[in-house]
């Protein structure tokens, strides 16, 4: 099976029934990614498919297989953080962080969408995201700077 | 503190090379290897620092980090005396010997929201005491009088000469000048700081943004197996015998075995583990906690609240002034167990060789998984060696008295020549797990002529935390646990040096622990306050509301006398314009705790619905944290507390019927969602006081806040928990 991960083709040894979560994690050793309930209600484990923002945790890697993905491994480029992660340091957001790569992607999918989001579709589109320390007004502010300065460079 | 400085022999210890290990300053996975301590030049310049000859701080950190900013504030405090940037500094989790146990607890153990003042002075000395034998080196290298001697950014320097050095090269000269730590040090006056009371970013925030944070669930290593572990179905319930043929003819299967905690399945990865895991046959003796429900639980502790309990306090005389009150206001409240939820789960990895173990595990509790550990494997302490990476969250769970997600990863590695990584699944994480025990209040009290507070009279019953735990000797006082108490006592008890803030006149509070049933309580973010906080804040409500007293009013006379939480509560009422008129369908209410002597008090704003729904609008947040160290920590310690406690008062409830815990995951048991949060408003008063916890005391006065809000709203008492079980929902 093969997989394009972060713009690299790779071929997959995993059973074809394994959640793409853990083909990340134990296979690819690429554990940005988390796990957080296997059930897709906690957005922990959010990477992008194609650019939309997907749980991987309920994702069995057969259904990717030849496909995109983006993980919170690939978010820098060879310029640096994107907008979305310097935004987050900005704003200081992470407390444990173990949610954040999932918050990140969410986020980043969001702003691909919805360059400019208003708080009630920051609500909507990040409900699916658990935080258990609470940065959820961090969350907000980073997600609206994050936009600003997308909006920014894009027009510099 | 305890220092350990043997100086003239500096390379006492092993000594981390530093090659390559800046690079990592301030976003790398701070653990303990003893693969990495080999000989190298560094000097140990006291149990703390560690300086080596390129420069490279490093500080060996004995508080954890889950989220609560212990690294930003220790390294900030290091940094402040040595003059170097705080990020630069290397961090280490320090080892676990009885050199690093908090001077607070004796042992090591991040908890009670004590890192930043227990570190304060001793982090801070540490940082002054490593300067001066930097600049005594300086000073005789260049014959230069030391008073003349500055620092900046790692370097000493003297003006005059225009010499300069960096640290580390000077670390020659205190070798062969055999420079001794002095024996006192004056550490910076408060108006010489540079970095400590400033807004200051995350030490290890940049790992947390583009993955590279490592987690205990995030350790790989080589040969590793993943182990996941059927528990019984009841708490307490064990294992008669299992099938684990089909299990075993899966791929990736390696053994399947009984342990205490049930059975594990052993695999090359979790995934096939887990999906072992479910075809292993199992007959389960279900054990004493069969037929046991909260419900139940619920009518005992009623019960046991009606006859006198051991007596904690007894002001005044709060019996005789109830008989003769012309009216006696009774309320019973009932809070239910409470899992914690963590959103990195239960993990960890362990290895035993021969009479030695070694584990990689998110902990508070170090030096207690270690004596588990040397108990349960028969070999001395120093053996077991503990790895600990960062944690994603913790809020109590992770200072497991029982280590039980340390020991069983030790029990199912043992025998195995490779390491052995237990994952918990959300399902064992809310069925299987330790709990906020379930507590049941009952109140009388009655108020005087002029509608103020008389008398007050509370049971408390609950499971005690400590009881027949190591520390009963010392939480425990006259059969009574301080925790179960804390936040309902007037006075100073047992080692809590505080009490409520609150004088009433006649105040009488006894307490009964309930029986002991292998449910295991737990720690929960703010301990005792998550159930005295809202049965002490609702019922004073209830007595507000008698006597026609405004509630912020009624807490500013109750708290004349005590001068810091009576600035907060007036500062409050300022800035949340408490006085301003609200329209039909809102409500306010508000709360005051002292929980770890900082006094806090929040005042909410809420909308409610015909049908229930309601949404908490806005949250006043006045906080007396002492001198504030961190107040970008401080704020986000304060939003992420009171969300914790939101979220447990509006919808947190692990429920038990026929022994069996009906909750399983994030659906059923909901948690905190960004649509939810609140708009939150946080004042931190200023003072020079020493700076004091506030890691969980934001946690405690929203959930009472709320309940008395959604009185003031709609006429109703809520008096069981959660919110959501009385018709009332977040959204």
């Amino acid at each position: 099976m093969k997989l394009t991960v972060n713009g690299k083709a790779l071929q997959i040894k995993s059973d074809a029934d394994t959640p793409l979560l853990w083909v990340l994690r134990d296979e690819l050793n690429m554990v940005g990614t988390k796990f957080g309930c296997g059930i897709a209600q906690c957005g922990a484990c959010t990477v992008h498919l194609e650019g939309r923002a997907i749980r991987s945790c309920v994702t069995p890697v057969s259904a990717v297989a030849g496909k995109q993905i983006q993980t919170i491994e690939g978010q820098a480029d060879e310029k640096g953080l994107s907008p979305v992660q310097r935004a987050w340091l900005e704003t200081d957001v992470a407390q444990c962080g173990y949610c954040q790569s999932g918050q990140i992607m969410a986020a980043s999918a969001l702003l691909s969408e919805n360059p400019n989001p208003t708080d009630a579709e920051i609500d909507t589109a990040m409900a699916g995201n658990i935080c258990r320390c609470g940065t959820y007004p961090r969350i907000r502010t980073a997600v609206h700077l994050a936009a600003l300065w997308m909006t920014e460079e894009q027009s510099a | 503190m305890s220092e350990n400085i043997s100086s003239g022999v500096l390379n006492r210890r092993q000594f981390v090379q530093a090659g390559g290990a800046f690079l990592f300053a301030a976003q790398c996975p701070v653990t303990f290897s003893r693969k990495a301590h080999a000989a190298g030049a560094g000097a140990m310049m006291n149990s703390f620092v560690r300086i080596d000859p390129n420069n490279v701080i490093t500080m060996l950190a004995n508080n954890s980090e889950f989220g609560n900013g212990a690294y930003t504030v220790m390294s900030m405090m290091l940094a402040e005396e040595l003059d170097v940037d705080y990020r630069s500094i290397v961090l280490e989790a320090a080892p676990t010997t009885p050199e690093y146990y908090s001077p607070l607890f004796r042992e090591y153990l991040t908890a009670g929201s004590v890192t930043t003042g227990s570190t304060f002075i001793p982090m801070r000395t540490a940082g002054a005491k490593a300067r001066a034998m930097l600049l005594e080196a300086a000073a005789r290298s260049w014959q230069v009088p030391g008073a003349e001697l500055t620092t900046e950014n790692g370097t000493v320097q003297h003006l005059e000469t225009g010499r300069s050095s960096p640290y580390g090269a000077l670390l020659e000269t205190i070798h062969r000048l055999e420079i001794q730590p002095p024996d006192a040090v004056t550490l910076k006056d408060p108006s010489q700081f540079r970095i400590l009371g400033k807004p200051t970013k995350r030490y290890e925030g940049a790992g947390k943004v583009d993955g590279s944070a490592q987690f205990g669930i995030d350790i790989k290593l080589p040969g590793m197996l993943y182990g996941s572990i059927a528990r019984p179905p009841v708490h307490g319930g064990r294992v008669v015998d299992f099938d684990a043929s089909t299990a075993l003819s899966m791929p990736g299967v390696v053994k399947v075995k009984a342990i205490r905690a049930g059975v594990v399945v052993l695999a090359d990865s979790y995934w096939r583990a887990q999906k072992a895991r479910a075809e292993v046959k199992i007959n389960w003796d279900r054990g004493a906690n069969a037929t046991v429900s909260s419900e139940q639980f619920y009518r005992d502790y009623r019960e046991m609240a009606e006859t006198p309990g051991m007596l904690a306090e007894d002001i005044g005389d709060a019996l005789g002034a109830l008989d003769q009150a012309d009216e006696v206001i009774e309320a019973v409240y009932e809070m239910p167990l409470l899992a914690h939820a963590t959103l990195e789960p239960m993990n960890c990895i362990a290895q035993v060789e021969g009479a030695t173990c070694t584990i990689w595990s998110g902990t508070q509790y170090q030096s207690n998984d270690q004596e588990v550990i040397s108990h349960f494997l028969g070999i001395p302490q120093e053996n077991v060696t503990i790895h600990r990476p960062l944690m994603g969250g913790s809020f109590g769970r992770r200072s497991s008295k029982t280590a039980d997600y340390t020991v069983e990863a030790v029990e199912a590695a043992k025998g195995e020549s490779v390491p052995v990584q237990i994952i918990w699944s959300r399902e064992e994480d809310i069925r299987s797990g330790h709990y906020r025990p379930l507590f049941v209040h009952k109140l009388r009290g009655s108020v005087d002529s002029s509608g103020m507070p008389e008398a007050w009279h509370q049971v408390v019953v609950g499971q005690s935390l400590m009881q027949g735990t190591k520390h009963d000797p010392n939480y425990m006082v006259r059969g009574m646990d301080i925790y179960s108490l804390d936040g309902c006592l007037q006075e100073p008890f047992g080692v809590f040096p505080y009490g409520t803030s609150y004088a009433i006149a006649h105040h009488r509070v006894e307490s009964h622990n309930a029986p002991k049933i292998g449910i295991v309580p737990q720690e929960w973010r703010s301990v005792g306050h998550t159930h005295t906080g809202i049965a002490y804040e609702c019922f004073l409500d209830e007595l507000a509301a008698k006597g026609g007293v405004d509630p912020l009013e009624l807490r500013l006379r109750l708290t004349k006398d005590h001068a810091r939480m009576n600035r907060v509560l007036k500062v409050l009422r300022e800035k949340c314009e408490w006085d301003k008129p609200l329209a039909p369908g809102r409500g306010r209410g508000v709360a005051s705790r002292v929980y770890s002597i900082s006094p806090i008090a929040q005042a909410v704003e809420i909308t409610v619905a015909e049908n229930g729904d309601f949404t908490v609008d806005r949250v006043v947040c006045v906080v007396d944290c002492g001198f504030a160290v961190n107040p970008l920590g401080i704020e986000g310690q304060v939003e992420g507390g009171l969300a914790y406690g939101l979220g447990g008062v509006a919808f947190g409830n692990i429920d038990i019927v026929d022994g069996e815990v009906q909750q399983s995951n994030f659906h059923d048991y909901p948690v905190m969602r960004l649509p939810q949060m609140p708009k939150v408003e946080i004042h931190i008063l200023p003072s020079d006081e020493p700076p004091t916890g506030v890691g969980e005391q934001a946690t405690t006065p929203i959930a009472p806040a709320v309940a008395n809000a959604l009185f003031n709203a709609t006429g109703r008492r809520i008096r069981r928990f959660p919110l959501s079980s009385q018709g009332f929902n977040l959204v």
